[in-house]
């Protein structure tokens, strides 16, 4: 047997964007421990729960990440919404799905071009990004923000989707649609990024269920499990089946990520087309009183919001579970055996979102 | 052939204009849905304090003696919170962002025209001072 040495990875490294510590143990190349810390980026948004009103609460909840921040949102609402009991209009839980599609759009774009770039293919990066711009701008132009939509209150959204709008929307996805077959036939095919992901990071079917994998990195070892199939918001009424791939490396989540951009699409045109004439919000009166746990996929995977309230304007407690703290045990069982250099792609190919992890 | 398909995208990139915006050159792109920063009429504003209380991030503060709204645009989030509850809708929000500020406490500070609806006092718009 070598000697074995700790090599420190993070939270400051080229390829991460957020701050995450994992401390490699090596014997020689090869990887064959892996000590996780995480604590960089951790700003108490649970606690502050009780000092904020439960509505003005919803925008907090938006910030806890900058990539999927309009599900964070929904998850919060419904939570709320559930405990107070308030039928939300059809029309809402359309326009929610709509923006949620969008903003699995816009992450999945950018984490296609982070991925692009921790390969060591700026061009494919650069490219990726060029149609994110287009999904934002659609999100700027129907919500007002980029990638802080606010468009989600508690009893409905504050924002509508004119027909035209909608239409012109739907017009501008099919020239997305295009652009994003020749970008992802290159993440597929290209034999440089095939020989750089296939084989690499692998988790079983059984490990990735045993570890609690969630979202695409479960999806991508065949665990088939997508909380849209459980009907919040507009799921219910819409068609689409959880994409899966079996071989369980980096190249299956690829994958995985890419089909999902393509079922976003899809589902974005089915609900463009029942989308039914309404109301968006209703009046709520009174605070929540109760507990919830409410739970939603997120491009990363599941979340999970538990909020109580006890019959006052602020909550008493909030706690968020998110996608990438579950995906961190997977993560570690993925880099045992690995070769130093495949680290940075192993370690981005779990979406990780740590500002998420930490709230 | 997926080298020639890189290839085209490339030689079709080398050809034509820049995907970004070239930016102070050009004006950002806004739409009218665009949230860049809060403005106040301070002739309809009655002190009511609604925007302090719903403002998420604690921007807003509203003295009703002395009659005056003021805003820290380094707390604030842009959520259009305030102008959601604001009863007489004076503010509003407008698509231009802010411009960025070198130190903390980019205060703005306005005085209103208070409850007293008969006499709307002469709004004086301060500068942003530095605290």
């Amino acid at each position: 047997m070598s000697k074995q040495i700790i090599i420190p990875f993070g939270p400051q490294h080229p390829v991460l964007p957020e701050p995450i510590h994992l401390d490699l143990v090596l014997e020689d190349e090869t990887v064959v421990d892996v000590l996780p810390s995480i604590g960089y980026v951790h700003r108490g948004l649970e606690k502050l729960v009780e000092k904020r009103e439960f509505t003005e609460y919803t925008f907090i909840a938006e910030r806890i990440c900058g990539i999927c921040s309009f599900i964070h949102s929904l998850v919060y609402v419904q939570g709320v919404e559930q405990i107070m009991g308030i039928e939300v209009p059809e029309r809402a839980h359309y326009l929610r799905t709509i923006w949620s599609e969008y903003s699995r759009l816009h992450s999945h774009l950018l984490w296609l071009g982070c991925f692009a770039d921790g390969m060591g293919f700026e061009n494919l990066f650069m490219n990726s990004w060029r149609i994110r711009e287009h999904i934002l701008d659609e999100l700027e132009a129907t919500t007002g923000g980029r990638v802080i939509q606010s468009a989600c209150k508690v009893g409905g959204v504050r924002k509508d989707i004119s027909g035209e709008q909608l239409e012109g929307m739907l017009f501008r996805l099919k020239d997305i649609k295009k652009d994003m077959h020749n970008i992802t036939s290159v993440f597929l095919e290209d034999s440089s990024v095939k020989h750089r992901l296939k084989k690499v990071g692998m988790l079983s079917k059984q490990d990735a269920y045993n570890c609690g994998a969630v979202g695409p990195t479960a999806r991508g070892s065949g665990v088939a499990i997508d909380l849209r199939e459980t009907g919040y918001a507009a799921y219910g009424k819409l068609n689409f089946k959880p994409a899966v791939a079996t071989e369980g490396d980096c190249y299956a989540r690829c994958n995985v990520r890419i089909q999902e951009l393509f079922s976003s699409i899809d589902i974005i045109e089915q609900a463009a087309k029942k989308i039914p004439e309404g109301p968006i919000d209703v009046k709520i009166t009174g605070a929540p009183n109760g507990e919830y746990f409410s739970r939603a996929e997120q491009p990363r995977g599941e979340v999970v919001h538990y909020v109580k309230g006890n019959g006052k304007k602020n909550l008493v407690r909030s706690r968020v579970r998110t996608p990438t703290f579950t995906n961190i045990p997977p993560l570690v069982m993925m880099l045992k055996g690995c070769q130093l250099a495949d680290v940075p792609v192993i370690v981005l190919s779990i979406d990780p979102c740590i500002s998420c992890t930490e709230r | 052939m997926v080298i020639l398909k890189m290839a085209a995208t490339a030689i079709k990139s080398l050809f034509s204009r820049p995907a970004t915006l070239m930016y102070p050159a050009r004006p950002a792109k806004r739409t009218s849905a665009t949230r860049g920063h809060i403005v106040i009429d301070p002739a309809n504003c009655i002190t009511c304090r609604s925007c302090q209380r719903k403002c998420p991030s604690g921007a807003i503060c509203v003295e009703v003696k002395e009659k005056t709204w003021q805003i820290d645009r380094m707390r604030c989030v842009t959520c259009n919170s305030c102008g959601d509850v604001c009863p007489t809708k004076c503010l509003t929000m407008d698509p231009a962002y802010t411009a960025a500020l070198t130190a903390r406490g980019g205060v703005y500070k306005v005085s209103v025209a208070g409850p007293k609806k008969k006499e709307p006092a002469p709004a004086i718009a301060e500068s942003p001072k530095t605290e």
